[in-house]
């Protein structure tokens, strides 16, 4: 279909007041007299807390405040209903103060389906180096800083689990006393019997891989501020991806009111999941409750954000693969441990996802996935892009290609012989692919790699610089659906000169969404995209419901209700144009800022003319507007693959990328340059993931060794190669105007691609992120290469 | 806000030697790059900073009658770097320049803040070892040069003294007439980042034969150091691709590295054997010698 | 302590007290309300809070307040020209879709500009190494690259004798994928 705004390159609606420094971020806005505050964290990765004495803290002029455990509201009775509380009980038994849980989901009605609540504001047990204690608020913050160091906190100190194998051993202490064996979650998935078919399987091929823990590194930390309005409601400025559901947690971990919070999102300075959490905000209200409602801020360091947020699970995986003589696989058995760290967080919802994104890309008679998520006393891990999906493709795609390479297979047509194809219905969710573009994506990439030619180039080589290529697939998801609820919200209001203001629930948060939704209004308005004014910021108390950025949903699910606002809204015109003119509104179309004849496109009236009438007539006064909820019970499924050629420096076990391109099926792109953009930064993070990052900690006492941008080893731009970007465009018919996500999908097969690559380039299989030269150096030994 | 609780800053350097005399506890702070961020981090309290920033006797880069290159510590590793002076006499002193940080740390950092702040990964510390650099400290009291490699005595300890300062840093024209010279910094990234290993390597040929082989290592030991016995093997010996080998071996003599999370000992130790063969080679072909497979 | 300084910022000449404590970026953010230079480290790692310091550019993160007494300073908020219309540089990063979520956004556009006022040429990969201060997280620097490039169109250098100087392969990316379009055959 031909389309004259959707799958344009057309500029980003917020560009120029980022490139002008006139974008506001949450840090950006001044309120008069700001407080500061400070938190004090645990310097031990598990202790129990015996006493703490803030008295000396209080006395320091300039401190208003000093909160700990103590100081939280009590856990109160409440009726089933959500936000309806009744007087507090003030009984030593009931004394417990309220636990609350911190993902970004929708929330559940059914009590069983909701995130685990493990964590207090400030906790009476120290989990993890970095856990908050204690909290100031004072009026500038050196002042904070030194009232932190005169809280006196006596620990006893417990042994530090720094990791699974340590949390889950015989008798090991407690992280969380109800969590037996420090397990706080399993379970998986089975489809067929997983034991037949291996016995069917002419071979069956076993290996073990394992990751590390990542972090986000969004360029602007989190940072919220909060105060009482004049109606004593909470305000809260934060940087997010989710206001809607920032608000309710708020609420639950105060035990107030959902509607006593009001949350505001200005710009934000990049999320990539971590945002997808309710890190500060709760301590943020509950320091402006200690002072009145005076206006606090809480902004965290680099060092503080780097292991008091959030971080991407580091996994453990054992796969067990049987296939027969031609390649088709017959079954997988992937068993995880993957590491929450000290609290649930998104809990064992990343572990389950993994599998659940997974299991469609090679649809097998039989595939079993038992997972566990287990805690450690570590930095918690929660939602990071790609959800779990860079683990297990990191894994299975290395198991693939050790497959293809033991048993003289070509590593493509292994995985030929096993895609999905249209049609498929995953047992589970009962989706249907109704679109599927991976080997048209494969053969993109190999013509771009120029794969045969390299493949060949490349057998026979010696020196210490030797070059491979590689590559991987993946499948993803649009959306949580039926994991989860995909509720979007969005309002849209024609204005008297015929431009539209658009206001959504769902977050820009850099990656183009409020831009690609103006051009689908525009598409089906007939608009320009100058007509379009999208209202960037999100304020739960005028914003639509919408849960907000991430998994690469917006497009797909809040773009559904886009599309849903805007052809109500042209329904509205053209029956109001029709009340005007008395031309059916069946025959009449948009186009060009104008009401035209459907089947001649002639011009009737101008669409202006219509807006005035709909506003100043004297009988028929009506502005157009729409407000819109869609429910998304549905979802769809894109795909891709990376090809990687990379150079190894064999004497000093340096890999360098040469060449990385990415091709997607994300259905139809909207807006081609944005998608490329997408793709760079995703391939970008998935480099990082693949050579250089990984959060260290010391083994026995947990203490973090890099959590600064020095001594983490994020890529800068001379670390990073070019980056090709392609599409294969097929159109979902689920997704509005066919489009699938895009979003997290490029980070997930950089670093398998690589790791294969590095394979084909030395012979020597690495089973560990992140390939840097410190392990590579060992890997080569091992291998007789150095 | 810097935990300061007092800041200094004069014109020149008699009044910062006399306030550095009354006040031994003064910070001298020339670029900032290391002091503001260690009371970023804590490691330094409630400073009181003389700031050297306005002193322009420190300032510049030259040469004297005798050939001998004169740094002024005040010199940014931008200004080392784009100086045409040293990119034609001590090129590598201008490849360490522009491997430290990024621009704009370069735009800042001075070369006299990085030899006292005695850290072994300092970015200037190799390619002023094997160029035998000479340092000149002054006091109230007087003055006195000190060598390089006697400069450091320890991960963050340096030989200055009470109420010294740096006014220095000198080379002389025997140290590097003649001698061709590569630096290799080894890091995780290319750009902002430290070393995990830093090797700088001149030589002089005479007729295939080494004439003199000086080799410096940044981050395998607790400071920056020479490898003496290497470079006493290497004295005399044919130029080849067995001589250099057995360099890189003896380079590992002099090393002192160990583990730490940023890399193991066994990993320092086979990259110093193979950087400094790599750094040797390149410096031959600077040093007007033949190119070596 | 505070100290008075007398500077020049997106050229209007002021003078006023900062406390030695301040870092140049609190004065600009808090004081000034020059909020386009942004804290993403507070130690000079991530050059998100750069600034021109007589046309150069520097953390202001790490550059004490009282240093900035003599100097001209450039922020974001003079890089457009004064009808608002956007600067050559600024152009390019929206043109070239350098922008995602903008927070790394100011100080590149700051040190882009400082390279086309330098009047020097460059290589792809000098390019490269003048903007390695500056991490971002969302772009994989692809289109950054581009837009510094189409603000240097005419100051490219590609001699062979520049000491950055790399062999291209065989097309580069953008080209291969051009190429790809172009070519009726391929899929």
């Amino acid at each position: 279909m031909a389309y004259s705004v959707v799958g344009k390159s057309v500029r980003r609606v917020d560009a120029a007041a980022k490139v002008t420094g006139k974008a506001q971020y949450t840090d950006d806005f001044a309120v008069k007299d700001m407080l500061v505050g400070k938190i004090l964290h645990s310097p031990y990765a598990h202790a129990l807390i015996t006493s703490i004495d803030v008295s000396k803290a209080k006395e320091l002029p300039g401190v208003e405040a000093v909160l700990t455990y103590n100081d939280l509201p009590r856990i109160k009775y409440t009726t089933s209903l959500p936000g309806v509380i009744e007087d507090v009980i003030d009984d030593e038994e009931f004394a417990a103060r309220i636990k609350y849980g911190t993902a970004g989901h929708p929330y559940s009605l059914d009590p069983g389906h909701r995130d685990k609540e493990d964590r207090h504001i400030l906790t009476n047990k120290a989990r993890y180096v970095g856990d908050a204690i204690a909290a100031v608020v004072a009026t500038d913050e050196r002042i904070a800083e030194e009232a932190l160091k005169l809280i006196d906190v006596k620990y006893e100190v417990l042994e530090a689990l720094t990791s699974t194998d340590a949390a889950l051993k015989e008798g090991a202490p407690l992280i969380h006393e109800e969590s037996v064996r420090n397990i706080l979650a399993s379970g998986g998935f089975a489809i067929g019997d997983i034991d037949e078919a291996f016995k069917e399987s002419d071979y069956v091929f076993e290996g073990a891989y394992e990751t590390s823990i990542v972090q986000h590194c969004h360029m602007e930390n989190h940072t919220s501020y909060a105060y009482l309005d004049a109606d004593r409601r909470i305000v809260i400025v934060t940087s997010t991806q989710i206001p809607h559901i920032v608000r309710r947690i708020v609420a639950q971990a105060l035990g107030i009111s959902w509607g006593k919070v009001r949350v505001i999102k200005p710009y934000i300075g990049g999320g990539f999941g971590n945002k997808q959490d309710v890190c500060i905000e709760p301590l943020n209200a509950a320091m402006t409750l200690a002072v009145g409602g005076r206006p606090v801020k809480l902004e965290l360091s680099r060092e503080e954000c780097m292991i008091d947020t959030r971080t991407r699970h580091a996994f453990k995986f054992k796969i067990k693969t049987g296939l027969n003589q031609d390649g088709k696989i017959n079954g997988i058995h992937i068993s995880a441990i993957a590491n929450t760290g000290a609290y649930a967080s998104h809990g064992h919802a990343i572990a389950s996802s993994a599998g659940g994104k997974f299991r469609a890309l090679y649809p097998t008679k039989a595939i079993k996935y038992d997972p566990i998520t287990v805690y450690t006393n570590l930095p918690v891990a929660g939602a990071m892009r790609g959800y779990g999906t860079p683990q297990i493709f990191f894994a299975f795609e290395s198991h693939l290609e050790d497959i293809a390479k033991r048993f003289k297979m070509d590593p493509i047509e292994l995985r030929r012989k096993n895609l999905v194809e249209v049609g498929y219905v995953d047992p589970i969710s009962k989706h249907e692919v109704m679109s599927c573009g991976i080997r048209e994506c494969i053969d993109i990439g190999k013509h771009l790699i120029k794969w045969d030619e390299k493949k060949a180039s490349y057998k026979e080589q010696s020196g210490d610089l030797r070059r491979g290529v590689g590559m991987a697939c993946f499948s993803y998801a649009s959306g949580t659906f039926p994991a989860a609820l995909e509720l979007a919200g969005v309002r849209l209001v024609l204005n008297q000169d015929g431009s539209v203001q658009l206001q959504l629930g769902a977050t820009e948060i850099g990656q183009g969404s409020d831009t690609v939704f103006a051009q689908m209004v525009a598409e089906v308005l007939g608009l320009t995209m100058d007509m379009v004014h999208v209202i960037s910021s999100q304020d739960t108390d005028i914003s639509p419901f919408d849960s907000g950025a991430y998994a690469s949903r917006q497009t797909y699910v809040s773009g559904m209700a886009v599309e849903k606002a805007a052809i109500e809204v042209k329904e509205k015109i053209l029956g109001f144009a029709m009340s005007m003119t008395d031309i059916p509104a069946y025959l009449l179309d948009l186009a060009d800022q104008s009401i035209v004849y459907k089947h001649s496109r002639a011009r009737v009236l101008a669409l202006e003319d219509v807006a005035m009438q709909s506003y100043y007539d004297r009988v028929l006064a009506k502005p157009i507007t729409s407000d819109v909820s869609n429910n998304a019970r549905i979802n769809a499924m894109p795909f891709g693959v990376t090809f990687a050629e990379v150079e190894v420096d064999i004497k000093t076990g340096k890999i360098e990328v040469l060449e990385i391109y990415n091709v997607h099926d994300s259905g139809k792109i909207i807006n081609p340059q944005l998608a490329e953009g997408q793709v760079h930064g995703g391939v970008s993070m998935g480099i990082g993931y693949a050579l250089s990052e990984q959060l260290l900690f010391d083994d026995i006492t947990g203490q973090p060794l890099n959590n600064n941008l020095l001594d983490y080893k994020l890529p800068t731009i001379m670390d990073t190669p070019d980056i090709g970007a392609a599409f294969v465009e097929t159109n979902d018919p689920t997704g509005p105007f066919g489009v699938k996500s895009l979003g997290e999908p490029p980070t997930i097969t950089p670093a398998p691609a690589i790791r294969n690559a590095v394979l084909d380039a030395t012979g020597v299989a690495f089973h560990r992120l992140p390939m840097n030269p410190q392990r590579v150096f060992e890997g080569f030994k091992k291998a007789g290469l150095i | 806000m810097y935990d300061i609780i007092g800041y200094f800053e004069v014109e020149t350097l008699s009044e910062a030697t006399v306030l550095l005399a009354l006040n031994p506890k003064l910070t001298i702070i020339a670029g900032g790059t290391d002091v503001l961020i260690k009371l970023h981090g804590g490691q330094l309290k409630e400073a009181e900073l003389l700031s050297l920033r306005k002193i322009k006797a420190l300032e510049g880069i030259r040469k004297s009658e005798d050939g001998s290159i004169v740094i002024g510590p005040m010199a940014t590793f931008g200004q080392i770097f784009n100086d045409p002076m040293i990119q034609a006499t001590i090129p590598i002193l201008a490849e360490a320049a522009i491997s430290m940080g990024g621009p704009q740390i370069r735009n800042i950092a001075t070369i006299g803040g990085n030899i006292c702040n005695g850290v072994t990964s300092a970015d200037s510390a190799s390619s002023l070892f094997v160029l035998n650099a000479r340092l000149r400290l002054q006091s109230e009291l007087g003055e006195r040069v000190v060598p390089i490699h006697e400069f450091y005595l320890g991960p963050g300890k340096v030989a200055l003294k009470p109420g010294e300062i740096l006014t220095e840093i000198m080379i002389s024209p025997e140290d590097y007439q003649g001698f061709g010279g590569h630096y290799i910094k080894f890091a995780m990234r290319k750009a902002m980042d430290i070393a995990t290993l830093a090797v700088a390597v001149v030589c002089k040929l005479q007729e295939g034969t080494f004439d003199e082989v000086r080799i410096g290592l940044g981050v395998a030991g607790p400071t920056p150091l020479r490898c003496f016995d290497a470079e006493a093997y290497a004295k005399g010996k044919t130029v080849s691709a067995e001589t250099i080998a057995d360099i890189g071996k003896l380079a590992v003599n002099s090393s002192k590295a160990r583990t730490s999370w940023r890399a193991s000992k066994d990993y320092r130790e086979h990259l110093v054997e193979e950087l400094t063969q790599r750094a040797l080679k390149i410096a031959i072909v600077k040093a007007g010698g033949g190119e070596l497979v | 302590m505070f100290k008075r300084i007398a500077c020049t910022i997106n050229g209007k000449a002021r003078s006023f007290e900062v406390d030695v404590r301040e870092s140049l970026l609190e004065v600009l953010r808090h004081r000034l309300g020059l909020t386009g230079a942004k804290k993403g480290c507070g130690v000079g790692e991530c050059g998100a809070c750069s600034v021109l310091i007589d046309g150069s550019p520097f953390d202001s993160c790490i550059y004490l307040a009282v240093w900035a007494d003599g100097k001209q300073i450039t922020t974001i908020e003079g890089v457009a020209s004064k009808n608002g219309e956007l600067s050559e540089v600024q152009e390019a990063f929206v043109g070239e879709g350098a922008v995602q979520c903008g927070f790394c956004t100011p100080a590149l556009v700051l040190t882009t500009t400082a390279l086309t006022e330098s009047g020097k040429d460059y290589t792809r990969d000098e390019i490269k190494r003048e903007l390695s201060g500056h991490l971002c997280r969302c772009t994989g620097y692809q289109n950054i690259l581009k837009a510094a490039e189409k603000s240097l169109e005419g100051h490219i250098c590609t001699c062979v004798d520049s000491p950055h100087f790399n062999q291209p392969s065989e097309g580069n990316i953008e080209e291969r994928l051009n190429e790809r379009q172009d070519d009726p055959d391929s899929v």
